[in-house]
């Protein structure tokens, strides 16, 4: 059995597997649940001003029959007071030493207000600090949350105020509604921000119920933008989190991974690209805490299988695998191979091909299954065929090198090699 | 042993002929199977429809919540469409084709899909097809079943008038007098061909049989073209001692009483013999098996591989607990004072293929006797032989011959459905009164049309 246990500066936690700050983490009943479910530790839901929410506060894109691809939120900070908060915190750490307990914050923007949150919160015993610049709904009008994310220097002040006064790890929470989250990420990292985590919610509009002409969520007949997160998020979140990774300042501080993250799987990928441990909330949002117990087993048991030790064998192990388009080997070349053993006959890589891509698959009559054939030498080896096919491992893409050496664009165009002619 | 009605208890007949493909009892539900569709491109299950139903367009109109959409793409191919999801054998069209069955993973409900969709039209009586302005043509209809309609409706969009004959006081032919109510009720099929016939531009005229009332004739005089749906009807007889014996019965006959009162006044013995094995044979065997008979054998001179019925047919007999012997042939049928005691059959062996191309069944010389008090026979349907050489149409042993699929050997006077193909699915003569209709409109444009000297003028024997 692989060791799964993240040190996070620190900060010890059995499994890698956090629950982000949000809903599931904003009060001692369910952060106790969490713990017991076995998650490694929670980021409570951020401590802040009083604030007041609305009804109704979410709403879903579903896709194909499958509920909640997408999800939004337009729900603020924790609106409990803060000394229930902070009481709750405190007993929640003597229940369960062993896992971590960060505490997320976002202060009006004194530094007597972040200072005077700092030392309640330490009070309580919690391990670590979030900072949350990157709520994008709400607090924003305040001058808190995504306002200080996407102003650097903003960043860099409230920073530099946080540091010093904290005693305990502060992991910086960056916005991704901004064009580049290196610069804030740099900010932070410069300020003296121990890690950083990513990403927050995406701004966004779910829908519009076409009866009502209003967007989702519904309130009293008004919408508001809301912050976006969920399966949906996960491909963004991994490319910001790969830029933050191959920078050369913000690459210094462990990261922790946001955005999407449902199954161990999409954690394992999270860690490839450079985060220390990951934190899950709309999965749990959706299925309850319960899921903690197939990532934790199906992390485990694909580290056996690849011979990872520790989660530290592979964190990062993906970034260098990461490059410029211009030092793409323009020679190696790929066509697709449809195995007719495997075919169902449904013509999707067919018209997909021909509509769309580069008309290179060839269709045989037949009533009532027509036989689909590659035309090799029209095939670009783009893949689409082999996405859409509805049979695992139907469509293969065979490699048949243009030629044997390694060669770029940069190469190509030196060498005054011959472009396309049709 | 005697043939009695009023067998079972109101509940009992209700639970016994309650649909036994239930509908989707929820949008959710729906959603589930019309989202596993592939939407495969010139998908198998629309090439397996004889009406070509665009199935995975209408499907993927489900999950878009545009019903609407969806029913017009069904009724727009088969306006019989949601009968059809009732009655097709999909088991051997469009769900016999579907992909997933080559994933050995169960195929897509499209005949259930195709229910939700129309079921919804229907209801909502939403009116889906235009009428282009009329020409001023008027076509004579006979038969106001599956073809004929299909028939009438294509026409009406098209401006032509469609007046329909139909000997029986309700339409929707075969479909309304010949399948299992447990597939479609009575009060479905008139619906339906409400539903079809609101378009406007079609008149059925009830109560007007070819032959009886009017001759083919009296329609060419009066109308610019004819279509002839006229369908098959008598049953194929045994031949065989004792069969006129008080108890023997066909199928068709059976039937249609089923589907013309109510199911406590049709009587059925304690000890039934199907004669057949074709989907009639089925339909007449479940449904004296749900009328309270104590034992109902199906006996079929040939075996299950060349057994005309779908296996999910077979299955519903099984579990119907009906017995089934296979390579018995009816040789005598003995009675008592008149009524039937026991039917005597030949055993059978399978000899050489037949022209049909299965293997033709042989008397081994044993016989066998069962004890029965009532005997269905449903050994096929033989087409109207004497109405259609009366009418002077060329035919194949009654079977009207065609030329071009629908044209027969009188000009203007055209024909589809099973009195052409002596016998098949809704579907087929749904697709052959569209097939009929196209040739209809294009007769009407050309020149031949003149040739067909209507006498609008001219008194006729009967006044519709």
């Amino acid at each position: 059995m692989a060791n799964i246990s993240a040190n996070f500066l620190g900060i010890r936690s059995p499994n890698p597997f956090w629950l982000a700050s949000a809903p599931p983490t904003d009060k001692k009943v369910n952060v106790l649940r969490a713990l017991e479910a076995g998650w490694g530790g929670v980021v409570w839901k951020t401590l802040g001003p009083q604030i007041k929410n609305v009804s109704s506060r979410y709403s879903a894109v579903n896709y194909n029959g499958s509920r909640v691809m997408g999800f939004n939120n337009i729900e603020l900070i924790s609106d409990r007071p803060l000394e229930h908060n902070l009481r709750e915190i405190e007993e929640v750490i003597k229940e369960f030493p062993d896992r971590a307990m960060i505490v997320s914050l976002m202060a009006e923007n004194t530094r007597e207000k972040w200072h005077e949150l700092i030392q309640q919160v330490e009070d309580t015993g919690a391990h670590g600090l979030e900072l949350n610049f990157g709520c994008p709904h709400g607090m924003t009008e305040r001058g808190m949350g995504a306002v200080v994310g996407q102003d650097t220097e903003i960043a860099r002040m409230v920073v530099e105020w946080v540091m010093e006064k904290a005693t305990i790890p502060v992991i910086t929470k960056l916005t991704p509604n901004v064009h580049s989250v290196v610069p804030t990420g740099r900010a932070a990292v410069e300020a003296g921000s121990n890690a950083l985590s990513l990403i927050n919610t995406i701004q966004s509009i779910t829908g519009i119920d076409l009866d009502t002409f209003v967007p989702n969520p519904y309130v009293a007949g008004k919408s508001v933008f809301g912050g976006y997160c969920g399966p949906a998020v996960k491909p963004i979140a991994l490319k910001m989190l790969a830029t933050i990774s191959q920078d050369e300042i913000t690459r210094k501080v462990p990261v922790s991974g946001i955005g999407g993250i449902s199954t161990w799987k999409d954690a394992a990928e999270f860690m490839l690209l450079g985060a220390t441990t990951v934190q899950v909330c709309t999965a749990v949002m959706k299925h309850g805490f319960r899921i903690i117990e197939d990532m934790c087993e199906g992390l485990n048991n694909w580290m056996d299988e690849k011979g990872f030790a520790t989660i530290y064998d592979f964190i990062g192990k993906t970034v260098p695998a990461l490059t410029h388009w211009e030092d793409l080997d323009i020679n190696y070349h790929i066509v697709a191979h449809i195995n007719q053993d495997k075919c169902i006959h449904c013509g999707l890589c067919y018209i997909a091909c021909e509509d769309a891509s580069h008309q290179a698959i060839n269709l045989a009559w037949g009533k009532p299954y027509n036989t689909y054939t590659i035309k090799e030498e029209e095939c670009i080896g783009c893949n689409l065929c082999k996405l859409i096919c509805p049979v695992d491992n139907c469509i293969t893409m065979v490699e048949k090198r243009k030629g044997d050496e390694y060669l770029n664009w940069k190469e190509f165009q030196k060498r005054g090699l011959p472009l396309n002619d049709h | 042993m005697p043939i009695i009605n009023n067998r079972l208890s109101d509940e009992e007949y209700r639970t016994n002929f309650s649909d036994i493909h239930p509908p989707f009892e929820t949008r959710d539900a729906a959603l589930v199977e019309a989202n596993r569709c592939l939407f495969c491109y010139d998908a198998p299950c629309t090439k397996s429809c004889p009406t070509g139903i665009d199935v995975p367009k209408f499907i993927k109109q489900i999950t878009t919540d545009n019903i609407k959409g969806s029913a017009h793409t069904i009724l727009e191919a088969n306006i019989f469409g949601a009968g059809c999801s009732r009655v097709c054998p999909v088991e051997k069209l469009c769900e016999g084709a579907c992909v997933y069955n080559l994933m050995e993973e169960e195929p897509i409900p499209i005949a259930r899909l195709q229910r939700y969709a129309t079921e919804k039209a229907m209801k909502e009586k939403w009116q889906l097809f235009d009428r282009l302005p009329s020409t001023g043509k008027r076509v004579a209809i006979v038969g106001a079943g599956p073809a004929g309609l299909s028939c009438a409706h294509v026409l009406s969009r098209q401006g032509v008038e469609a007046v329909i004959y139909e000997k029986e006081l309700k339409g929707g032919g075969l479909m309304t007098y010949g399948v299992a109510a447990y597939k479609v009720t009575p009060e479905f099929c008139a619906d339906e061909v409400d539903y079809i016939t609101s378009l406007g531009g079609i008149e059925i005229k009830y109560n007007k049989a070819l032959g009886r009332d009017f001759t083919l004739f009296d329609l060419q005089q009066k109308y610019d073209a004819v279509f002839l749906g006229i369908g098959v009807g008598e049953a194929r007889q045994l031949h065989i001692p004792g069969e006129q014996s008080e108890g023997v019965v066909d199928a068709i006959e059976f039937i249609h009483q089923l589907r013309s009162n109510p199911y406590a006044q049709i009587p059925v013995g304690d000890k039934v013999a199907v004669i057949g094995m074709g989907m009639t044979a089925i339909d007449a065997a479940t449904q004296a098996k749900r009328l309270g008979a104590k034992e109902v054998t199906l006996v079929y001179r040939r075996t299950k591989a060349e057994m005309p019925c779908t296996e999910e047919e077979l299955d519903l007999a099984m579990l119907d607990g009906c017995n089934v012997i296979w390579l018995a042939a009816p040789k005598e049928i003995i009675g008592e004072k008149g009524k039937v005691n026991a039917l005597v059959c030949s055993v059978m062996t399978l000899g050489p293929a037949d022209a049909s191309g299965r293997r033709f069944p042989v008397d081994s010389g044993q016989t066998f006797m069962l004890e029965v008090d009532m005997v269905i026979k449903a050994a096929g349907q033989m087409p109207f032989t004497e109405l259609v050489t009366n009418n002077l149409l060329e035919n194949n042993g009654g079977k009207i011959e065609v030329t071009e699929k629908t044209k027969t050997n009188l000009n203007g006077v055209f024909a589809g459905g099973d009195c052409v193909n002596g016998g098949k699915e809704v579907v087929d003569a749904v697709q052959a009164g569209k097939e009929a209709a196209q040739a209809i409109l294009k007769y009407l444009q050309s020149d031949e049309s003149h040739f067909f000297q209507k006498e609008s003028t001219q008194p006729t024997i009967f006044e519709g």
